[in-house]
């Protein structure tokens, strides 16, 4: 069986493969941009804050992503909730790094009108601070996407959802018929998935920031 | 929030306008954690409604720190701070600089909104009504000069520098506060723009009359601003407050004397504008005239130049008896073509400058859309300022005298009393 054979007959199992896979990673990155933002607008003011919430969330990304799923196994079980915490763990870092240094980056001037001119702490942080720091958070969002592609992929080995199943499916019965095709099939459906996730920030960030800081 | 009388909060936007309200500093002072010597030390001010009291003083003085104290940016170490009678020291900061205009150098203006979202943030912030912002943002802009259709929906990048710092005013402006603070408002635009958005501002706080608290450290700006200035030294000490003509006449020390710089009989051409001498009549001729006429006039032997209008009553040409012939009965060719103007508001330091470029030692005075009023001559400006001198003089020499009278008075009262004032 050719690789487009393998599709024509496999197609229903692979959609709902990749559906779950982008739904995982989907789901995951709107709990790890609220966390991380949140974590970046806490933090943001205070140096040691700062350093303390970048370093300690590039300590989780410095864990091999297989170790810590294998760990969290005998802690929640299989399934969902590791591929959840995984997934979200491992999605803050760009997210918090870079809506700190975008914090940071809004010229202190603009702050300085902001409150000169009436504005309260929740305002200033809504209507001037989040707005201009908003494209670097949105790359950082971009990049934590990306990699949590990949990253969704190993969720299979604790039984979690997506297309990793197809990969390690076929990995484990390398030299059987359809084994290259099930890792083929899995791999180019996380491209795809990748691809057309990136394009859609790329249309989110035309829609939401301002005309007047867009580069 | 204690309102004062008009206040802005209501839905429909208050007109006329909100005018001055006065603002009196008492013995304050700020410290910061760390250094021995206060950033300010004691500053005690009283500014009057409606009037532009300018700081001035050497960077470091703590000037720029007296100004953001008055809308608590920086708060004060001790001291109050009256608006209106009213004691805002321990008032809610935010609610507080609702109520008062800030203009910053470099506009200030936020990058991702555009012109018209910039100037509406106050009123919205202060509740008025859809409708009643946007009249408001339009009426703004009209008042700071830029045409609402053309600027409401543009961002700040794609403003000019001098257009962003209008914005910026008109910002500040746009909830109708009683008292603006500007600082160095035009630090940061180049001098021609500086110049021209200086004259804006005197125009506008004639039609306003908000009570202006405006930071520099050129001094020629504030002079050319301020109903008084007071020349700062450092810790924010008030090395003289009082009115322009004052200072340079008068100056209290080597200090102020030292900072108004040399010139200062020139400089005193800046307190002076166009409107404030004479300006003498000349005889004109339109570029719709016959030739013949103008011919005519020319030769009559009363005038020996003419000046010439366009067909919207703008200078134009100046043509002296000889031009026509010389050029061989051409209007197109005759004549020197007038390169500069003043206008009624313009500075006699503007005027002379224009006289002297000129070779006939003359300039054209013109109005509002550019047509003719005047003219005002060499003779004109050099008996003015003569003049202007002279009274300065005299008005020194009357202070001197009260001064004097005063100190004998105060002395007189401390040996009395002891110098309990110590």
């Amino acid at each position: 069986m050719n690789f487009w054979e393998y599709l024509g007959t496999r197609h229903q199992q692979l959609l709902t493969d990749t559906y779950q896979h982008a739904s995982a990673v989907f789901q995951c990155m709107v709990i790890a941009t609220v966390l991380g933002v949140l974590i970046g607008v806490v933090s943001y003011r205070s140096g040691w804050g700062g350093s303390l919430a970048i370093t300690s969330t590039s300590a989780v990304l410095t864990i091999p992503s297989l170790a810590a799923i294998g760990l969290l196994i005998p802690l929640v079980g299989l399934g969902v909730p590791p591929t959840v915490i995984i997934l979200t763990l491992y999605g803050l870092l760009p997210i918090v790094r870079n809506c700190i240094v975008g914090l940071r980056g809004v010229d202190p001037s603009l702050v300085d009108a902001a409150k000169g001119i009436g504005m309260s702490r929740t305002r200033r942080l809504f209507k001037v601070e989040l707005p201009l720091a908003w494209p670097p958070i949105l790359t950082g969002i971009r990049v934590s996407t990306q990699m949590l592609m990949g990253i969704a992929a190993i969720a299979a080995y604790a039984s979690g959802p997506g297309l990793g199943n197809e990969i390690f499916r076929g990995l484990a019965s390398l030299g059987s018929a359809n084994a290259i095709n099930q890792v083929l099939a899995g791999t180019i459906g996380i491209v795809i998935l990748a691809l057309l996730f990136d394009a859609a920030y790329v249309l989110l960030g035309r829609l939401t920031i301002s005309r007047g800081i867009r580069a | 929030m204690p309102e004062t009388a008009a206040g802005p909060t209501e839905s429909a936007p208050p007109r006329p306008a909100t005018s001055g309200a006065t603002i009196q500093l008492e013995d304050l002072s700020k410290s910061y954690p760390g250094s021995p010597a206060p950033a300010v030390d004691e500053v005690s001010m009283d500014i009057k409604a409606g009037e532009t009291v300018i700081l001035v003083g050497p960077s470091g003085c703590g000037k720029s720190t007296t100004l953001k104290m008055i809308n608590r940016l920086i708060e004060p170490t001790s001291g109050r701070i009256r608006i209106n009678d009213e004691d805002v020291t321990d008032m809610d900061p935010v609610k507080l600089r609702r109520k008062i205009g800030y203009a910053i150098q470099s506009s200030g203006l936020f990058p991702h909104m555009t012109v018209a979202e910039n100037i509406a943030l106050v009123p919205k912030m202060t509740g008025w009504s859809k409708s009643g912002v946007k009249d408001r943002v339009e009426e703004m802009l009209d008042l700071v000069g830029l045409d609402p259709r053309e600027f409401h929906g543009r961002y700040p990048r794609q403003l000019s520098g001098g257009q962003q710092q209008r914005v910026g005013v008109a910002r500040a402006l746009a909830a109708d506060p009683p008292v603006l603070l500007m600082d160095e408002p035009f630090g940061a635009v180049d001098p021609i723009t500086r110049d021209h958005l200086q004259d804006e501002l005197i125009r506008l706080q004639h039609e306003l009359h908000k009570t202006i608290v405006f930071v520099t450290h050129d001094f020629d700006e504030a002079i050319k601003l301020g109903d008084r200035i007071a020349v700062l030294r450092e810790r924010s000490h008030i090395a003289q407050f009082d009115t322009p003509e004052a200072i340079l006449t008068n100056p209290t020390d080597d200090f102020v004397s030292g900072f108004v710089g040399a010139g200062a009989a020139l400089k005193r051409l800046n307190l002076t504008r166009v409107r404030d001498v004479g300006i003498a009549d000349f005889p004109t001729v339109t570029v719709e005239d016959p030739l013949q006429s103008i011919f005519n006039k020319l030769r009559d032997g009363q005038h020996n130049e003419l000046l010439m209008l366009d067909r919207r009553n703008r200078p134009y040409k100046w043509l002296r008896r000889g031009d026509l012939m010389r050029a061989k009965g051409s209007l197109a060719r005759a004549g020197q073509l007038v390169h500069d103007t003043v206008t009624r508001d313009a500075t006699l330091h503007d005027a002379l400058e224009a006289v002297l470029t000129d070779s006939g030692g003359r300039v054209a005075v013109t109005g509002r859309r550019g047509e003719f009023i005047g003219v005002v001559d060499m003779h004109t400006l050099m008996n003015s300022v003569q003049e202007l001198l002279e009274a300065d003089r005299l008005a020194a020499m009357e202070h001197e005298h009260d001064l004097e009278h005063l100190r004998a008075h105060r002395t007189e009262h401390e040996l009395e009393g002891g110098g309990s004032g110590l």
